[in-house]
């Protein structure tokens, strides 16, 4: 009797086991899929990648398609323009966003935290219209700079988002203590608050970051030929290439590489940040 | 930054203004030219279709994804990882490996369908199943933002509620109800407010994967709106499409937030 519902528990461990599996699997067949899928069409010689059925394995590994995204457009250009583009948006999100989440959540002001909730909520592309015609007046279109200004609507937001977060689950004490010791609310953000944050700052950063990497509508608005961050480059390769899709594919990767190995690095520290700015 | 641009908006809108050519005080002529625009009413019916669709698959398939990455396993961390890869990926690359996925002769996806024994679709490639399509790329990219939202919530939790519960004698199905529910409660509305807001601004993936068409078929207001400011250069109907544009957002977005205070009385 004993032993039969020992063996009832453990069937039904087993159960539980094998379940839980196959949805992780079920979960993570699609993600998986088209990754794979990906790194097949650019690894690909064109034949095999028009064949059908599809070749899932093929004979033959090539990395030609790579090296014809190289050869045949400026990539190394459009590489330095992104890093240009999201290190200085990230950059100053970072100088203007810490202190004013700092502000604002030593200061509670949640109606500032709606302002940003509304930055979120307006089409990027409202943001364009007046813009263009600003930089029109300005005599920038044909540099990065438009494109670096916009996309601070970006990188600010997330910034200040997340840092809110990490500033409300401080303990004031240690702040608290340095102000009755005699210490400027400057000095006290500058000395205390600030060391005490730089795992969100590394998350904010990273966020921002990808976001802005990613971004496409600002470049495609603003880029010149010479100005294309790395995903205008790629959607331009799209409307001229339509059927060399082994040179596509490796262009996605090179494109997404850079963001793709920034999330390795610090994925638990993604779905803390973002986890914690949820909430607010 | 925030208002200077909103200003200037407003002031457009009330004028005729092509790039490039004087502009001219029209008054509301443009609102009124779009109430009556087949064009501009259609892509508000796409919007709205999108936006249930991209909400409502993402909310449920990544909340139950939460509850499956919130219990303890071996390799649990890695297959997360994998997990919100989609998220951070570039949109636009991704969108260009979904179109050469969806074509209809050489496409991977039919041939998957076939292996199944299922009719080849026209994914992408027909007015009918274009939207649905989009919403199938929509779904891998969001999903993990809603999981990860919710993956927080669930982690939030405190467990005295659970041990009185157990010592009372409350079954599984009573706790989840009872205690889970109500406390993830205002992590969902979070994501659900997100998403609702993301989505209504779709246009990356459409614009790289099928550019609103074929025809005008999945032409959402976003894409609407980049078509007429950048390239039929109407900056005035842009910039009054931007307004109406905003309004419903804000609308949309009072709903919800107050959804959520309700939720956190309740």
């Amino acid at each position: 009797m004993g032993m039969n519902l020992r063996t009832k528990r453990k069937i039904r461990r087993l159960v539980d086991k094998v379940a839980l599996a196959l949805s992780v699997a079920v979960l993570l067949a699609p993600c998986l899929f088209v990754f794979f899928w990906m790194v097949s069409l650019s690894v690909k010689y064109d034949i095999d990648n028009t064949a059908w059925p599809p070749v899932f394995w093929p004979e033959q590994v090539t990395f030609d398609n790579f090296a014809k995204v190289f050869d045949e457009s400026p990539m190394l250009l459009y590489f330095w323009n992104s890093v240009q583009v999201t290190g200085s948006a990230t950059l100053v999100a970072l100088l203007l966003g810490v202190p004013a989440a700092y502000g604002i959540a030593k200061a509670r002001a949640h109606k500032m935290a709606a302002v940003l909730l509304l930055s979120r909520m307006t089409p990027g592309l409202s943001y364009l219209i007046p813009l263009f015609t600003l930089f029109q007046v300005l005599g920038l279109i044909g540099t990065v700079w438009p494109i670096a200004l916009t996309h601070m609507v970006i990188t600010l937001p997330i910034v200040v988002w997340i840092m809110i977060g990490f500033f409300e689950t401080q303990p004031h004490e240690l702040e608290e203590a340095a102000r009755i010791d005699g210490a400027t609310l400057w000095q006290a953000f500058r000395y205390v608050a600030l060391p005490l944050s730089r795992p969100g700052i590394v998350v904010g950063a990273i966020l921002a970051f990808i976001s802005s990497w990613n971004n496409f509508i600002f470049g495609a608005v603003f880029a010149g030929r010479t100005t294309r961050t790395m995903p205008v480059a790629v959607y331009n390769m799209l409307t001229f290439e339509s059927f060399a899709w082994g040179p596509l594919a490796a262009a996605a990767i090179v494109v997404m590489l850079p963001v793709i190995l920034l999330t390795i690095v610090i994925q638990r520290e993604i779905v803390q940040g973002l986890s914690a700015g949820g909430v607010k | 930054m925030i208002v200077f641009p909103w200003i200037f908006t407003i002031w457009m809108s009330l004028h005729d203004w092509h790039i490039g050519s004087k502009q001219t005080f029209v008054g509301l002529d443009n609102y009124i030219a779009l109430a009556t625009n087949r064009r501009f009413l259609e892509s508000i019916g796409h919007t709205i279709y999108f936006t249930i669709l991209a909400v409502v698959l993402p909310m449920v398939l990544g909340t139950v994804s939460a509850l499956v990455f919130h219990k303890k396993f071996r390799g649990r961390g890695f297959f997360r990882t994998i997990f919100i890869m989609p998220m951070m990926a570039t949109p636009v690359a991704v969108s260009l490996i979904w179109t050469m996925m969806f074509h209809p002769q050489l496409g991977v996806l039919n041939y998957l369908l076939s292996t199944v024994g299922l009719p080849p679709s026209e994914w992408v490639y027909s007015p009918n199943t274009v939207i649905p399509s989009l919403i199938l790329v929509e779904i891998w990219l969001w999903t993990p933002f809603v999981m990860i939202i919710v993956l927080g919530g669930l982690a939030s939790l405190p467990t005295e509620p659970y041990e009185a519960a157990l010592i009372d004698g409350a079954s599984q199905w009573q706790m989840f109800w009872n205690i889970t529910y109500p406390l993830v409660l205002p992590f969902l509305v979070v994501a659900l407010i997100m998403r609702t807001i993301d989505a209504l601004k779709v246009f990356e993936t459409i614009w790289a994967i099928c550019n609103g068409g074929p025809g005008t078929s999945s032409e959402v207001l976003n894409v609407y709106l980049y078509a007429q400011a950048f390239a039929y250069n109407q900056v005035g109907t842009a910039s009054a499409v931007v307004v109406v544009f905003f309004a419903i957002i804000v609308a949309l977005s009072l709903i919800l937030l107050w959804a959520r205070q309700k939720a956190k009385w309740a």
